[in-house]
Order: structure tokens, then sequence, then C-alpha cells
């Protein structure tokens, strides 16, 4: 069992009271046909708990299919929250209540479901047909087989017929209200109020108004039905997480993404331009912006990857802020033109929405593995700025530093996110827009001075814009001369031009924070991780802290360049354990970087890390206890 | 001194760079009627952008004293795709030649031209790939003996006016690199029209591919093997216009005039048909069976996709309003933490 929910349980035991336990945290997990409304269950339920005031985190896992048979494995989806009345750093190792819609989400989920946990199944669907589909050679429900769970077994789908009878929907649209009362259940067990939710249907099916009351009364069933029914003995209760005031919204990695640009944009006063192609997991992000036209946000769907990152080039060149995003393999497409763009010096960020490869891969899957194509993947000496958001919400805050490095120094920067964070939410303390730092843009327009490669104490060149009188000139692929910008093949110059660049990633270095250290300054093991197993990593090294290891956690967010003090930091450690959802690519660049022996906790599975993976290695690596 | 306060003449337009291309090419007199059509049309230096890709003919910009972008290999619409929407206001014109535009990037022309991107996209038709030194091209007619094709090629040739016109082209032409009067007509054409405007220019690389257009070049035999477009005009040519061209059933002939054929009888160029089934027919006619039509194919008028796009940016802003980080942000459920 690991710390957590160790701590977790014995939390739990002393805050029990009539009829109402009182928890830390609680994980639920939701899961049933892709064509069950799982992952609408599962916002509801995270909207409400955000609203009544606890720290969440939610983990969405869906198939890639868009609609599998129905009843098979293959299209099982499942809608992970995790919330609590502290700082919840991930959606959970394992859940504490599983509602199975049918008897594919139970195969699928049950290895989440914590030993002694909740498991509510809906009985209606567990027929011979659906038990075949599932590949169940025997009734789960009526071996012993859950019998190490609590198990609630009621007719979902009939009761939901039966509750939504008079409102004259068919069977079959009748049967599609059963995510609400799964949500209705949910919501009394944990002790949730309505309103959120019924306020939402009355607004959503609004022009559909039977839809609207038949899930309503989907939704109340679902509740009436925990407090009448008694056959659950307790309900639970999870307080308020003590969040630093202010006001707040839930946000996905994606949408925080989106509005990290376009309040870029609006703080550089410019237009933003956002070419992309729609991939998974990144085409969240284009949806996201292409709705905000009333932002002067220009979106392009281009008819491919490579034409999406040149589309980009053009708009920088003619003075917006331009932005792309994808995910590995059309990552991989584009770094042709991303080598234009160092070659032009143009300022342009692409977001990397990482998911598993190689190739097609697994798309909805994540993997933090692109980190050596975006530092190393291009023809040639060609550096490229590389920061990394470790949090949800954080994507808000990484998206508006890669503008405002890449409008700074005059270069491509690469925003790396991943699937997790993409589609996770977290609540998001709203900003006062001025507290946000404006960013600065001059451009060149004195056709006296003016040189396309003469560069500023940053190493950056001037950006002119088409349409400034006097300011004509010609860039493109070829090498620069060092100043003037004309064509040149001169051996000295293209080295010189090389080492430029070089040098213009190593200034950023000068501008970023130092990287800090978690925990101890020093001792017997640093972990070190980056990008969106933050809140595994965080959580994993606190609880390796309160045990008192002599632990610290480096978690980078700068790639490349690297902070300037990161060799110092890995001298001071006996031990160095790089933990990252790949195969040992932060790894390798920190062994050629600063020369030191590291160890590796690589997980390639598609998924996150659970905290424990994280404790368990650490505590094998440390000895004793 | 802004350029907008003189009206500038073809000189203007030159850039202080030294033109490289090889003595003869014929991409020399398409600069220098370029240079000419600017000045005319009033184009200033600071409002013109000029994107190529790679190639011979993507060496363009350097000779132009305007904005210009040498780009990558068969990118040039979409890096001209990004200027356009950031600034609709600029003269965008793209440069390509039959390797660059109709090779590694025919899937950007086809979608810029199918968008109706406000792009005049020229093209330079020589058929062969000359900066790589004389490989055979997309455009390259059968069995043609290249340096890569020593057995001569077995690809079919692609027809640049035929794939335009499947992606919804708004504007087509074509012009020979030697006919300064034809092609100052179809540039200032191109750069008056609204939307994307592709020209093909039959240009002779004189070192890969000599004499590859000397049936529509060669000045003695050139009126029998062209065909001038004039709108609203019946179709004739020859030295003596003498021959017309005449619809059988749904295929054109060639037919001599006299002899029993009336000018009524012969096909009327309208470049202005809402469909393009005509600009298609004309696209199909080939040297020798037929004369090889030159001038402006089809002129139809569409939204250009940058005014579209700002329209519903005007639309969406009068509907919500300019959009603020106050709204931006505090959008959707929110919650307040005490």
């Amino acid at each position: 069992m690991s710390t957590a929910t160790k701590k977790k349980e014995s939390a739990a035991t002393s805050a029990a009271e009539k009829g109402i336990k009182e928890l830390p945290h609680a994980a639920v997990r939701f899961a049933g046909d892709s064509g069950d409304g799982m992952q609408l269950a599962g916002t509801q339920f995270t909207n409400t708990t955000a609203v009544f005031g606890n720290d969440i985190s939610t983990f969405p896992d869906y198939p890639s299919e868009i609609r599998a048979p129905a009843g098979t494995l293959g299209g099982v989806s499942g809608f992970q929250v995790n919330f609590g009345s502290h700082t919840v750093y991930t959606p959970g190792d394992e859940v504490d209540a599983l509602i199975a819609m049918n008897p594919a989400a139970l195969k699928m989920n049950l290895k989440e479901l914590a030993e002694g946990g909740i498991l509510i199944i809906n009985t209606s669907e567990f027929t011979k047909s659906n038990l075949q589909r599932a590949k169940f050679e025997t009734n789960p429900l009526e071996t012993d087989e859950l019998s190490r769970y609590r198990v609630y077994k009621i007719p979902i789908t009939d009761q939901v017929l039966e509750a939504v009878k008079d409102t004259g929907l068919g069977t079959k649209q009748a049967a599609r209200c059963k995510n609400f009362y799964a949500l209705g259940l949910a919501f009394w067990l944990y002790d949730r109020p309505l309103d959120t939710t019924l306020h939402w249907i009355e607004t959503k099916f609004a022009r559909v108004p039977a839809v609207a009351i038949a899930n309503t009364l989907a939704l109340k069933a679902g509740y009436n039905f925990g407090e009448t029914a008694e056959i659950f003995p307790v309900r639970y209760k999870v307080d308020r997480a003590d969040l630093k005031p202010g006001k707040y919204r839930s946000l996905t990695g994606n949408q925080a993404t989106a509005l990290g640009f376009v309040t870029a944009a609006k703080l550089a006063k410019k237009p933003l331009f956002y070419g992309s192609y729609p991939i998974t997991p990144a085409s969240d992000i284009l949806h996201e912006l292409s709705y905000y036209k009333n932002y002067d946000v220009r979106t392009f769907q281009a008819e491919d990857e490579i034409a999406a990152m040149n589309a980009v080039i053009g708009a920088a060149y003619a003075g917006n802020i331009a932005v792309t995003g994808t995910s590995g393999p059309g990552s991989a497409l584009k770094q042709e033109a991303i080598g234009l763009a160092v070659m032009t010096e143009l300022p342009c960020v692409i977001v990397n929405v990482q998911r598993g490869g190689p190739s097609t891969g697994l798309p909805t899957k994540t993997e933090q593995a692109d980190l050596w194509q975006s530092v190393l993947g291009r023809n040639s000496d060609c550096p490229v700025p590389v920061i990394a958001a470790r949090w949800a919400a954080a994507c808000f805050d990484t998206a508006i530093e890669a503008v405002r490095v890449a409008v700074k120094y005059m270069t491509p920067v690469f925003m790396l996110s991943d699937g997790y964070l993409a589609n996770c939410s977290a609540p998001w303390r709203i900003p006062e827009p001025s507290e946000l730092k404006p960013i600065e843009i001059k451009h060149a327009d004195d056709p006296e001075t003016f040189q396309p490669y003469q560069r500023d104490e940053n190493g950056a060149r001037p950006w002119a814009i088409p349409g400034t009188p006097g300011m004509q000139h010609r860039i493109g692929g070829l090498e620069k001369e060092h100043i003037t910008g004309g064509v040149c093949h001169f051996p000295e110059n293209h080295e010189r031009m090389t080492n430029l660049r070089a040098q213009k990633l190593a200034n950023i270095a000068r501008d970023i924070p130092d990287q800090k250290v978690f925990g101890n300054k020093n001792g017997d093991l640093l972990l070190v991780s980056w990008g969106g197993t933050y809140g595994a990593m965080r959580q994993a090294a606190k609880y390796l802290i309160e045990a008192d290891r002599k632990i610290g956690h480096m978690h980078m967010r700068w790639l490349n360049p690297m902070p300037s003090n990161v060799g110092d930091i890995l001298k001071r450690f006996k031990k160095i354990l790089v933990c990252e959802l790949n195969a040992g690519q932060l790894r390798f660049l920190l062994q050629a970087h600063y020369k030191v022996d590291t160890l590796g906790l690589n997980k390639v599975q598609g998924l996150p890390f659970k905290i424990n993976d994280i404790v368990k290695k650490a505590n094998e690596l440390l000895g004793g206890k | 001194m802004s350029s907008t306060d003189t009206a500038l003449s073809a000189r203007d337009f030159k850039s202080s760079q030294e033109v490289k291309w090889c003595p003869g090419c014929g991409n020399y007199s398409i600069l220098n009627q370029m240079q000419k059509v600017l000045a005319e049309t009033g184009a200033t230096k600071e409002n013109t952008v000029f994107v190529s890709g790679i190639g011979c003919s993507s060496r363009f910009p350097y000779y132009m004293d305007t904005f210009g972008f040498h780009g990558i290999h068969g990118r040039a619409p979409s890096i001209a795709t990004g200027i356009k929407i950031a600034n609709p206001d600029l003269n965008v014109w793209v440069i390509t030649g039959d390797g660059d535009g109709l090779s590694i990037g025919t899937n950007h022309l086809i979608h810029t031209i199918r968008k109706n991107i406000g792009l005049k996209i020229v093209l330079f038709n020589n058929r062969i790939y000359g900066l790589t030194k004389g490989q055979y091209s997309p455009t390259t007619e059968f069995g043609k003996k290249t340096k890569s094709s020593p057995w001569g090629t077995i690809d079919y040739p692609i027809h640049p006016i035929c794939i335009s016109i499947g992606a919804e082209v708004t504007f087509i032409a074509r012009c020979v690199d030697v006919d300064v009067q034809c092609m100052q007509t179809v540039l200032r054409r191109a750069s008056e029209h609204k939307g994307t405007a592709f020209v093909e220019i039959y240009q002779d690389c004189n070192v890969y591919n000599h004499g590859a257009y000397s049936f529509a070049s060669d000045r003695k035999t050139k009126l029998d093997n062209v065909l001038y477009l004039e709108h609203g005009k019946p179709m004739i040519f020859g030295k003596d216009r003498d021959k017309g061209i005449r619809l059988n059933g749904i295929t054109p002939e060639v037919v001599e005039r006299g002899k029993g054929i009336a000018v009524n009888d012969l096909l009327i160029h309208d470049e202005k048909a809402p469909e393009p089934t005509l600009a298609y027919l004309l696209s199909r006619m080939h040297f020798p069976d037929y004369p090889e039509p030159v001038g402006v194919f089809r002129d139809v008028e569409e939204p250009a996709y940058e005014n579209l796009l700002m329209n519903q940016i005007g639309e969406a802003t009068e509907k919500l309003g300019e959009g603020t980080l106050e709204s931006l942000f505090n959008a959707g459920d929110t919650w307040t933490v005490n």
C-alpha cells in the first residue's frame, strides 16, 4: 500500500462522524462506453467540485476510436477526478470510487480501484452479450472476484428509463440520460450540490426541453437513490481547500495554453496568428482559439503541418504574434521550416502537445519523448529554445513566457506540453490584468541605420515588417552575411553566424530564473524531472521528505538553454534520479552537458507517473527503511 | 521620405543585387515586365512583398527593391498566406517554378488557390529542373531524355492550368516569356484581381531545355501556334487570322475561316463564365494539335479568404465587443475563494 493511501485512511478514520465521513481527498472514476457520456459526467463533477472550493486534478482516459463497437474493451472511456481539502497534485494513483457503466468498463478500470474501494455497477448492462463483448467468461457479479471491494449493484439503465418515462423520449434517447444518474449518485455520495449541473443542463438543452427535463430527472433520480435507498452506510465529505484567495476557474492544459497566447498577443498589442493542422491531442487549442475572433485572433487551419509552420513564419515576418500547435508527428514535419525560422531569426512559438510514439504511436496517450526532437531535431547546428509546462494551469504562464522570449531574442521557441496536461484540468487563479507585464515590441523603422542582421545586446536582430516605408529588405533560408543580411557563402562568415546563433541561445540562460530545488539542497538523492510529471514528482518528494529522506526535487522548466546553476545543483547530491516518461532523453542531455552519472526512472506506457512509482524507486535507491 | 509620395519608375523597383541568372534566361524578361507593371500600377516598395521557394525562379525576390522572402522548397504559398493574413493590405506575390510549385509544393499551391487567398502566384514553367542541373520536372513532356531520364521519361506531365481549375481558381492566365505585351497585360490583370491570381509563364531555360517553347516564341511561327484569348471575342488565330476554334460536340476543333465557316460558328471567349468549363477546355489545348491559348482564361469574383476572415473578426467584435483580458479571464464558471 502506498504512503498516500495510508495517510488518507488514518485521516479519514479520525474524521468519521454520524453518517458522514470526512476525507482529506478522494478520487472518483466514471467509466463506461465511449457513447455513455462519461467525459461529460466527469467534467460536471469537476466543475461542481471546483465551485465548491476543493483543489482538483482530473484525468480523462478515452480511446482513439471515435466510437468503437458498443460494449467492447476498445470503446471504454473513463474520467477520473481527484479532489481534496489540500493541494492536489495528481488525479490520484488509484481511485476510491469507481462507477462502471458496463462489463467492459469494469474490466478495463478495476485495476485502478483501491482495495476496499467503492464499486458502483450498472447491473442493467451486465447482459450475456455485453459480458461476451467484454470477454468475461463468467459473470463477475456472480463470483467472488469482486469481494475485495465494496460493491453496490444498481440497475442504473432500468432506473433511468423508469425515471424519465413521462418525458416522451424513446428508449434509446432516454437511456442516454444514464450518465446523469451516475453523476447524481456521485454527487450524493460526496455531498456535492446539484445546482451547477442543473444550471448547465438548463442552458445547454434550452432548445430541447424534453432532453433537459429527462437529464434533470435522471440526475435527481441518482441523487435521491443515494438518499433513500440506504444501501450506502456512509457518505463522504471533502472540505474546502485552503487555496490562495481570489477568483478561480477550472482550465485544462490546452485551454490554458490558448488563453496564454491570446493574453500574450494582447500584452504585445498585436494580433495573434495561430496556424495549425488538426492533430490529437493538440486540436483543442485550435478549437479554443478559433472562437476568440473578437480578440483579433486569426486562426488558419492549414492543409498540412508544413503549411501551418510556414504560414506562421510568414505571419511573424509581417508582425503578428505567430504560433502553431501540434504533436510529435506534426512537429517532425515542421522541423525544416523551424530551421527557416532560425535562419531568418523570426519570433514564433511551436507548441508540441506530446503523445506516445514513434510514428503515429499512441495518439491519445501521454509521453515526454519529443525532448530530443525539440532540442536536436533539425538539419545542421540549429538551436531553438525549449520550455516545458509543468501543470495544466501553468500552460498559461508558459505560453506567455515563450512569446516573451521569442520576440525579445527573435527566435522560434518550442513550448512542450503533453497529452496528460492537455486534457487534465486544475483550478486557475484568475490574475488581475494589471499583474501581467506588457510585452514590449519595437519594430525597426529607421532606414538610415537599418541593417537586417545587426544585433542588439541580447544578440537579436531588428524586426522590420512589410508596410514600413524605406525598410524593404530581403531575407530567406540561405546563409546570411553578418550585419547586412545579404546572401553569403564565405567560410568564416558561416562559422561566425553559427556561433552567433548559439550565443543567442546562451544569452537566454542569463535571462531565465535560477533553477530551484525543493526540499534538501544537498543530500543522498536528487529527483530530477521536467514538464507534465510535476504533480506526481512533487507529491512523491513531499512524502519522502516527510519520511526524513535526504532528498531534493529539481523540476526543470527551461530545457534549452538550461538554467546556469543546474551543474552546481547536480554536484550536491550523492545520487541523481532522472524521472521521465521516455527512455532517458533528459538524462542523456544532462550527462552530455554536465558529465554527471545519473540514474533513470523511465515509464513508457502512455500513462503518467503514479506517485508510488517514484516513492518506490527512490526508497529502493536510498535503502533502509 | 516615404516612397508613397512620388510615382515610381520600373528602375526604382530594381534592387542593388547583381542578377545572377544565366545570360539569355527567360527570367530576365519576366523581371523587367514585373518591374514595369509595378510602376504602372502605382505599387509601393513598402507594401509589396515577393515570396519564393527554391529554384532558379525563386531568386527573383533578391532582385526586387521591395520586401522579399526567399523561403524553402515548395512552401512559398504558405509563407505568403501567413503574410497576407497578418496584413491584408500588403500586395503579396509568390514566385515559383514547375519543380517548386508543381512537385514538392503542389499541395500548398492547390489549397492556396482553393481558399482564394489574395496572392498573385507567378509560376515560371521551363519544364526542367535548372538549379539542380537538368533533371526532368513534373511538366516535362513524356519520353524526354534528361539527366535523370537518359532513356526518356516515363512520367506523364501535370498541367498547371487544369489543376488550378480543379481547385476552383478565380483568376488564371498564361503568357510566354518573350511576349512582352501579353505578359504585361496578364501581370497587370493579376495584380488587380481580388483573391488568388495564378499566372503560368512559358519560360525558356536556355541551358537545360532550350527551345521547349520555340513553337510559341519563334516570330515566324508563333501566330500559327498560339491563340490570344480576348474576352467576348471569337477565337481566331493564325498569321493571316485565317483560322479559328469551333466546338464539335464537346471537343474543340481547328477550322479554316471562309470555306463555309462564319465568325458566328466560332467559340466566343468568356473569361467571366461562372462555370470553368470553357477555361478547362482551353487548358486542354496543346501544341501541335491545337494552338496553345495565352492571355486570361478565367477571371471571376469570389470573396477572398483574408476578407472573409477580417469580416468574421469584425462581426464577432461587433456582436461580442472587443475582447479584453478581463472578459477573456472571467468567462465560464468561476468561483471565489476568500
